[in-house]
């Protein structure tokens, strides 16, 4: 038996760690694609993420991490250049 | 003034949470993170962020969490503080993380005590202003005309006012805030932070689930209700009442944005005749002049 394990047994105290939900990217009907040319690295859709699930860069370029994105599409909305599109899910552009 | 791109960017909200898709409540968290880091301990009374947790023996949310019952949030988070601070570990900051039922109904009895014992904690109200996570009941900071489940023909009464209260109590620091804006919103977390006593913050959450609009509006939303007026940002500090300036455009009625540019985005507000339009507009006429006149007489005490 782990340690880990061992700790549960005595107090059921959760752990934080991603996907307490599963792979919550099975939940999304659209999904968020960033047009990495038009993209000005504001950094907004990575604010606004309710997820976190848009991850940011050393350059402060981004990308999507779609095992977890919801497909709420705040991203799509507020970035003010329009590089975001929400296209749905198994209609690849 | 916050750098958005000195903002850490790692942050203690984990995705794949079970919040839903749009949550006002895991965008105010993300910025709690931003703000205070891991020096955050948070009471959560009953309410969305103790499902959004998720599931036994993975947590959706990184900072230590004491989930506790509704009416116990504040004295829960006193205790805490308490112990903290015999312990030796001065710069664990307890926030409790609430909703608006868990603070203007249910919880306001806590509150006020530790208000008036002047804890040392940050308390976050966490405005969606009904009981959404049993399936949108009224609060009390329900607005006037919403549809909820418990009044499906629009509530008759106005929102109570919280951060008023608040005022009266003469906690150290007040403040109002909104998802929409997070840059305010950790500034004032980080300023809340630096002050002893209790610190009272009541942050405005669009929920798309329970005001019926589409999750991708949740920001948009946020941020029409600072534009058009119905929620006004300010802070209160040590007896000096100042509107925030994001918020500060607003006192003049012609720079506001249409009321019904709010309204018509929100499912709950589809009942809403020409009638009560006007008594909401009224409304917030009367609250900006009550503002207006609070600043103008709390406004100047240190500068």
């Amino acid at each position: 038996m782990s340690e880990q394990e061992e700790d549960h047994l005595v107090l059921p105290v959760s752990h934080p760690s991603p996907g307490a939900m599963g792979p919550t990217g099975y939940w999304r009907n659209f999904k968020p694609v960033i047009d990495q040319e038009k993209c000005i690295k504001c950094l907004l859709c990575w604010l606004f993420c309710p997820e976190g699930t848009i991850i940011r860069h050393e350059d402060n370029s981004v990308s999507v991490d779609y095992d977890y994105c919801k497909g709420c599409g705040v991203c799509a909305n507020e970035c003010p250049v329009n590089a975001i599109k929400m296209v749905p899910e198994g209609e690849e552009q | 003034m916050v750098n958005i791109k000195e903002l850490p960017s790692k942050t203690l909200l984990m995705p794949g949470n079970a919040a839903c898709p749009g949550c006002p409540e895991t965008l105010g968290l993300r910025y709690v993170s931003m703000a205070l880091g891991d020096k955050a301990v948070l009471v959560i009374p009953a309410g969305c962020s103790s499902v959004i947790q998720g599931i036994y023996p993975k947590s959706g949310i990184g900072f230590p969490i004491l989930n506790i019952v509704f009416a116990a949030a504040a004295s829960a988070a006193s205790g805490l503080a308490r112990a903290y601070k015999i312990r030796g570990l001065e710069d664990a900051q307890v926030v409790v993380w609430a909703g608006d039922g868990g603070t203007g109904d249910i919880g306001i009895q806590a509150l006020s005590g530790a208000a008036e014992r002047n804890e040392n904690i940050i308390y976050i109200c966490v405005d969606n202003e009904a009981y959404m996570n049993t399936g949108i009941q009224r609060s009390s900071l329900t607005p006037y005309g919403a549809w909820t489940t418990t009044t499906w023909t629009g509530k008759k009464e106005h929102k109570k006012d919280v951060p008023l209260i608040m005022i009266a109590h003469g906690a150290p620091y007040v403040a109002t805030a909104s998802v929409g804006f997070p840059t305010d919103f950790i500034e004032k977390l980080r300023r809340a932070a630096s002050i002893k006593g209790l610190k009272y913050i009541h942050l405005h959450a669009p929920c798309p689930v329970g005001w019926r609009f589409d999750p991708s509006k949740t920001v948009e939303v946020a941020k029409l209700a600072v534009q058009t007026g119905i929620w006004v940002l300010y802070e209160y500090r040590g007896g000096v009442f100042r509107i925030s300036p994001l918020s500060r455009p607003y006192a003049k009625k012609e720079r506001r944005k249409p009321l019904k540019e709010y309204l018509k985005l929100q499912g709950r507000f589809r009942h809403l005749g020409e009638d009560d339009v006007k008594v909401l507009e009224a409304y917030i006429e009367e609250r900006w002049k009550l503002y207006l006149n609070m600043e103008k007489t709390l406004g100047s005490k240190a500068t």
